[in-house]
């Protein structure tokens, strides 16, 4: 006889006017409420300032104009703002920690503005490259998408990574990798499906 | 507690490539999804303080009205967030989102010939309580048709997003009607493999919640991934 548990509620699809509830005055809303997920990080948050901007294309190349991108991420001494890191009292002042987009309605682009995230404690003593949490949803999208942004500056971080070690076909640990453009400014492009398709984790 | 989460049965859960929901041809990864063990990124996430909320922005009723009530069935939707191992899910942000009486969004980009109902904006926002009990009033929303075969409509929904206490809890899915006699044909609806993880989304009729002279009621349960208890050796975060 199976064990009682409830099954996790079933997922769908975000559909194309996720703004309204989740980023209102993108949407075209007047009279709403602040959204949250403005900015990852305070005013004068400490950490190196970055700029990450891309696009999302779908298998056929085209960019996805209707793409919701959340962030999650460390702080620049690699803490968590969360009450199950045991050094959040060490997070840095201001530090949000969670980001929201949305692509652009015309070409698909988004741009994210935080600090660089420090190096994560990962399991059985592993540390983790800095990375950036990633969760995509849309309309198109029956279950959101997980994936992760590295930086390519951060070779040998990334070389000992666990998560892109397991990434069994060496060529695609690329697709999560962040190209540095100089001054801070990065590179990340996300393709959905296809040729160079990111590499998306189930967590 | 720094417990990991049960891992997702994505049996119970549309695959991403679902061919009669048209969009997902495209935008559907075609290789497998790299199964990660949990570390701190995944079991901690975003938070959310009452500070920011409204008092006004779990009563889409009263939200964005101008110069009166928008029109439409007066509806309350409530229930409770837990997790698969039965715990209530306390401070979980839901948010809301759904078109109004005649089925039209208030969005730029929807251009379907109902009209916008100058008093409903159509978006709402609250936290669980510390049992993790949540509430919305509202207009129930109607049925609208989409471009996927040439005569798709979705049934009556509200678009949910839940955030639970960690990442890998974060969940987007859509409240459905008891009854709803589009449901068989809803491409989106359909993408759901089991009959039964279907039914979970079929918001029953709740008469004991209603208001008498005033509104219905619709209980919708949410349930997030479980943690489980570190019975043996936890290596979540290292030595």
């Amino acid at each position: 006889m199976p064990l009682p548990y409830p099954i996790e509620t079933p997922s769908q699809t975000a559909g194309p006017f996720l703004h309204i509830g989740l980023m209102p005055d993108i949407a075209g809303h007047e009279r709403h409420p602040a959204p949250y997920g403005r900015e990852i990080v305070g005013a004068d948050t400490p950490g190196p300032r970055i700029e990450i901007t891309g696009r999302v294309l779908d298998g056929t190349g085209t960019p996805v104009r209707d793409m919701l991108v959340e962030v999650w991420q460390a702080d620049g001494a690699g803490i968590y703002n969360h009450p199950e890191d045991p050094r959040v009292a060490d997070v840095a002042a201001g530090f949000a920690g969670f980001g929201r987009y949305a692509t652009d309605f015309d070409d698909g682009s988004f741009r994210i503005e935080t600090i660089k995230p420090g190096a994560v404690p990962g399991r059985h003593g592993r540390p983790q490259a800095p990375h950036l949490n990633i969760w995509l949803a849309a309309r198109g999208v029956n279950i959101g998408l997980s994936t992760r942004l590295y930086f390519d500056d951060e070779s040998e971080a990334n070389a000992a990574d666990p998560v892109l070690s397991m990434i069994e076909q060496a060529e695609r640990r690329r697709t999560l990798i962040a190209v540095a453009e100089g001054d801070g400014r990065y590179r990340f492009d996300i393709r959905l499906q296809g040729e160079g398709e990111t590499v998306f984790l189930d967590i | 507690m720094r417990d990991e989460f049960f891992q997702r049965d994505r049996r119970m859960h549309p695959p991403a490539f679902t061919p009669d929901y048209k969009t997902t041809v495209a935008r559907s990864p075609r290789q497998p999804l790299l199964s990660v063990e949990n570390s701190l990124s995944e079991i901690t996430g975003p938070t959310f303080g009452h500070g920011a909320l409204g008092a006004l922005d779990h009563d889409l009723i009263k939200n964005h009205a101008i110069d009166g009530d928008p029109v439409g069935e007066r509806i309350i939707v409530h229930g409770r967030v837990t997790d698969q191992a039965g715990r209530p899910v306390p401070n979980a942000l839901v948010e809301v989102w759904q078109a109004n009486a005649g089925g039209r969004y208030r969005h730029v980009k929807d251009g379907y010939l109902a009209p916008v109902d100058p008093n409903f904006g159509g978006c709402g926002r609250c936290l669980s309580d510390a049992d993790g009990y949540y509430n919305f009033r509202t207009i129930k929303p109607g049925a609208y048709p989409f471009r996927n075969y040439s005569n798709s409509w979705r049934m009556a929904h509200i678009h949910f997003s839940i955030f639970g206490a960690g990442l890998a809890q974060r969940l987007i899915t859509q409240m459905y009607f008891e009854g709803d006699p589009l449901r068989d044909q809803d491409p989106i609806a359909q993408t759901i493999p089991d009959a039964a993880a279907l039914d979970r989304l079929m918001a029953p009729l709740d008469l004991n919640a209603a208001v008498p002279l005033d509104c219905l009621a619709y209980r919708f349960d949410i349930v997030l991934r479980g943690r489980r208890q570190t019975l043996f050796e936890n290596k979540l975060e290292g030595s």
